[in-house]
């Protein structure tokens, strides 16, 4: 249905924007094998110490521990409670409905600084002391709106009548939980909790605000930009980071796409 | 007789707490709905709404000069500074127009790939790029940020690459044209996902049925297309414009002289100046544009889409 | 037949509950009386401090001594270690290298722990000039141990630039483009201080206690000099970055950028202009809901003595306040003792406008009529435009 010039034309295009994308990141782990500390263009010289130092440096180990720790919980928390967010928003009518759906989208919507300042205030104001708990409530208020999201999309779209149906062959509300609706959110809850932990992963602004003397990996690595004397080790950590998420990554597009290719498929 | 053929098999057993509760759900949705949406409202609504309005009570209180401890005498004294000195006003104006380029050059760049993502590739170099264009995400912001600052410093890669060719090298680290290519180049992959989510939807049908009915595909492409991505293109925008409106980190990073933000001007009352108060004050003028942005959009059907 | 759901109503109730309940307010620190006994190490410091004041050389060596090991978060301004001292209730840090604008206001507002200068050795062996500080000593009481004190200098690339002999390089449309100066309110002292020689019509005696007609002058200074800024630096290692990539050929800086520089084999020098210059008189101090408490006093016995004071001194590039440190820094770098005036420094100490937190009152026969902080803060965001 396009012409081929047309198909050309956006075939040049997509290949633009992913070496747009990808460039900087891979000339940032070609810095990463920095040899000196200066950062000009072409690097003087290769070596590999930068990652056996962060590695020893007990900071960074802390640091990513804390983040696995605080991305997870957050994500738990955001599992539970947005799903159950969407699966009452999907399926009722009420009153106050659409302010509801509102509050939902506030944390992603309002720039994070203002989310981070408010819950500061707010744990000062209640004397409630900064700590992996804080950090843990700061991500996951955003958290649980990409679960919501993603679940309540996907309830959009499944048709009411598999509920109803399976009303009708007697199960009741449990029953038809595990057995209809559980399988047919389960990518979209997978999806959205691995698009949730890596927003609570790589998140610096509302952290800033939440965190008080633990750090986890962003701010180690604002830490150390601001220092400015170990930059090739951030590089280092993210160059490390990046090839350990490809395959998670890989397997939520699987998710979320698989069966939407399908049925795309199906419509052409 | 025929009866007995027809008759249905014994059910499961329909008693027990597990059905009971499932019929008190069925005969009281009011009841389940509570149930259901209690608990994530309550946590919402207790924590995160609370704070934020905790925040637009403290913007109407001030700060002892010495202790820096937070008074609460009521006034008006933070609007009134914010109103009266030309200078926020220019931050803000500044802050917006960066933003709404941001948007619209994400928006530029992202519909032809994702597009292309949705009809021109295969099912397999899908996946592939959508990956692809999902890692970027993983690596850490604050990264991918400085590493532009690596990359337009004057003996940096892109100079590298452009006096290789035979071209004047360039100079826009540290200014305001340095930001809106970092920030363009952040914020692209949430601009990508919701049209590519948008795009998706659109059956292969429609098109067909408008080159049936005799168009060009610049002109499918225009009226059958476009307008059924905009909830997607309106999703991703308030991605873009929110996280510009709210930054403070790459102005300190790749930003020059004029480069303050209205993240910088708060960040630095908060976490510097102690000024939690006219910092509040001055969150309230992002807050309500991207309330004003979020309904907006809402009505071109972004909700749909995020 | 639409049901009136309960929702609305409950939410509406959470929400007034969750506001109506005023904070509990607790008390800050009292804390606990002041130790007369150093107890064991509980194993762990956490610091807020300048960068460079926490290498690697003199901090590996307490840790294995010592058993504390230290966590240190790194500030670029005094207006953030008051925050971070302060933040989450105080107590997230232990210890904090406050410089003389930030001290006061933290002992002011209850946060920090009064120190038992008997159970710090060196002390003793301190110039009486840093004994008792007014930065750190309050109705006789000590506040913290004092550390070292530095200026604030003019740092210049000596291969593209003459050497300066004043402020006015700074200010020079010549140097357009090639001027670097911290992003911090403070520095409006700095510009006073250079219109006070050059302005003497003024009157500006003291550069922090700034009256309207004084404060709209440097203002105006600050706002003209905008255009010839490369970049405000933020962090340290910005303007590091700013002068080994060569877009920044001069600028106001700390000595810890030349000593970086220096290492680095950059063509920079430094200069104290004629018209004198700022600088910071720091203290580590204790916080008064400090963890960690005996650590504390561990790092205060060991920062202060003078082969610690010394390696900090030659490292940074500041003076000690260790009598019996120049022997030390002359062990380490030949006539270091001289460049950092640390055999006499109490000329050399006077010379220099330390910092210290602006306040309506002017202290002098003017009254309260002087800028407090919180204009300064404002009028900085308007500089920076």
């Amino acid at each position: 249905m396009f012409t081929r010039g047309t198909r050309v034309g956006l075939w040049i295009w997509g290949f633009a924007v992913v070496g747009f994308l990808w460039i900087p990141i891979l000339i940032m782990g070609v810095y990463a094998f920095n040899a000196s500390n200066i950062q000009s263009w072409p690097i003087p010289g290769f070596t590999t110490k930068w990652f056996s130092e962060a590695w020893h440096d007990q900071e960074v180990r802390d640091a990513l521990w804390l983040s696995v720790k605080a991305g997870l919980t957050a994500t738990a928390v955001a599992l539970i409670l947005g799903s159950l967010a969407a699966f009452a928003l999907s399926r009722h009518r009420f009153f106050g409905q659409h302010a509801v759906s509102f509050i939902f989208v506030l944390p992603i919507a309002l720039p994070g600084i203002i989310t981070g300042m408010a819950l500061n205030s707010f744990f000062g104001f209640w004397s409630i002391d900064l700590s992996f708990w804080t950090i843990v409530i700061g991500h996951a208020t955003f958290c649980v709106v990409i679960v919501f999201n993603n679940v309540l999309a996907r309830l959009r779209r499944t048709s009411g009548s598999f509920f109803e149906a399976s009303a009708d062959l007697g199960a009741h509300g449990w029953q038809t939980f595990c057995y209809v609706t559980f399988p047919v959110v389960r990518t979209a809850i997978i999806a959205g909790g691995l698009l949730a932990f890596a927003l609570s992963w790589d998140e610096i602004v509302v952290t800033y605000f939440t965190a008080g003397s633990q750090n986890t990996l962003p701010l180690i690595i604002f830490g150390k930009i601001r220092q400015g004397t170990e930059l090739p080790i951030v590089n280092a950590i993210a160059l490390f980071v990046i090839v350990l998420t490809i395959i998670p990554v890989f397997i939520a597009q699987r998710l979320t796409t698989g069966g939407e290719t399908e049925r795309t498929t199906a419509a052409r | 007789m025929a009866a007995d053929a027809t008759s249905l098999p014994e059910g499961p057993p329909r008693k027990g707490a597990l059905r009971a509760s499932s019929a008190v759900a069925w005969r009281w949705p009011g009841a389940k709905a509570v149930g259901q949406l209690g608990l994530p409202l309550a946590a919402f609504l207790l924590v995160y709404v609370a704070a934020l309005v905790a925040l637009l009570v403290s913007s109407f209180w001030s700060v002892d000069e010495f202790t820096s401890e937070v008074v609460h005498t009521w006034s008006l004294d933070n609007y009134r500074i914010l109103w009266d000195d030309p200078t926020y006003r220019r931050i803000v104006l500044r802050t917006v127009g960066i933003a709404t380029a941001v948007t619209l050059t994400c928006i530029v760049i992202a519909f032809p790939y994702a597009l292309f993502l949705v009809r021109v590739a295969g099912p397999r170099l899908r996946v592939l790029l959508l990956v692809a264009t999902v890692i970027p995400l993983w690596v850490s912001y604050l990264v991918r940020v400085y590493s532009w600052r690596l990359i337009l410093n004057p003996e940096g890669a892109l100079n590298w690459a452009l006096t290789g060719l035979g071209l004047p090298g360039q100079n826009i680290l540290y200014t305001n044209w340095a930001m809106w290519l970092v920030y363009s180049y952040i914020w692209l992959p949430f601009m990508v996902l919701p049209i590519y989510a948008a795009l998706e939807r659109v059956p292969g049908s429609y098109l067909e049925a408008s080159a049936d009915l005799g168009a060009k595909s610049l002109t499918t492409l225009r009226r059958v297309v476009f307008p059924l991505a905009i909830p997607g293109i309106a999703a991703g925008s308030i991605f873009t414009f929110s996280l510009t409106l709210g930054d403070y980190i790459a102005p300190g990073l790749v930003g020059g002289p004029g480069s303050q933000l209205i993240g910088n001007v708060v960040f630095s009352n908060v976490g510097i100046a102690n000024n939690v108060p006219f910092a509040a004050a001055f969150a309230t003028v992002p807050l309500a544009i991207m309330i004003v942005y979020i309904a907006i959009m809402r009505r071109l059907g972004a909700f749909e889409n995020l | 037949m639409r049901r009136r759901s309960l929702i609305a109503p409950i939410a509406l109730a959470l929400l007034v509950a969750g506001l109506a309940l005023p904070a509990a307010g607790v008390s800050k620190g009292s804390g606990s009386a002041v130790p007369t006994r150093i107890g064991a190490g509980e194993g762990e410091l956490k610091m807020v401090a300048w960068a460079g004041y926490l290498e690697k050389s003199w901090v590996a060596p307490f840790e294995k001594q010592s058993g504390c090991k230290v966590k240190p978060k790194y500030a670029n301004t005094s207006d953030e270690m008051v925050a971070l001292m302060r933040s989450g209730g105080g107590g997230q840090y232990d210890m904090v290298s406050a410089s003389g604008d930030a001290s006061l206001r933290l002992i002011f507002g209850g946060d920090i722990a009064e120190t038992n200068v008997k159970l710090v050795k060196p002390w003793k062996d301190f110039h009486a000039a840093f004994k008792s500080p007014t930065t750190n000593t309050v109705d006789g009481k000590h506040y913290g141990i004092s550390l070292q004190f530095g200026p604030n200098i003019l740092l210049y690339n000596t291969k593209k630039q003459k050497k300066p002999t004043s402020w006015s390089a700074i200010y020079d449309p010549a140097n357009k483009g090639q001027i670097s100066i911290p992003d911090n309110p403070i520095q409006i002292a700095d510009a006073a201080l250079y219109l006070s020689k050059t302005t003497p019509s003024l009157k500006i005696k003291d550069p922090y206690e700034l009256d309207s007609k004084q404060f709209a002058a440097t203002i105006a200074l600050l706002k003209k000099q905008r255009p010839l800024l490369g970049k405000y630096w933020v962090y340290a290692s910005d303007q590091i970055d700013l002068f080994k990539n060569g877009k920044s050929t001069i600028g106001a800086s700390w000595p810890y950028q030349m000593s970086q520089l220096k290492d680095a084999k950059q063509p920079v020098a430094a200069v104290t202009p004629k018209e004198g210059v700022t600088g910071w008189l720091d203290t580590w101090m204790l916080s008064s809901e400090a963890e960690h408490p005996n650590c504390a006093y561990l790092w205060w016995n060991y920062v202060s003595s003078p082969k610690v004071q010394a390696m900090q001194a030659t490292t940074y590039g500041e003076t000690p306040v260790n009598k019996k440190a120049c022997k030390e820094m002359e062990k380490l770098v030949k006539g270091s003792c001289k460049t950092y005036s640390a055999a006499a420094p109490q000329a050399y100490y006077r010379s220099i406008k330390f910092w210290k937190t602006p306040l309506t009152d002017c202290g002098d026969s003017r009254g309260k009529v002087c800028m407090p902080y919180s204009k300064w803060v404002q009028a900085w965001t308007q500089v920076k435009g």
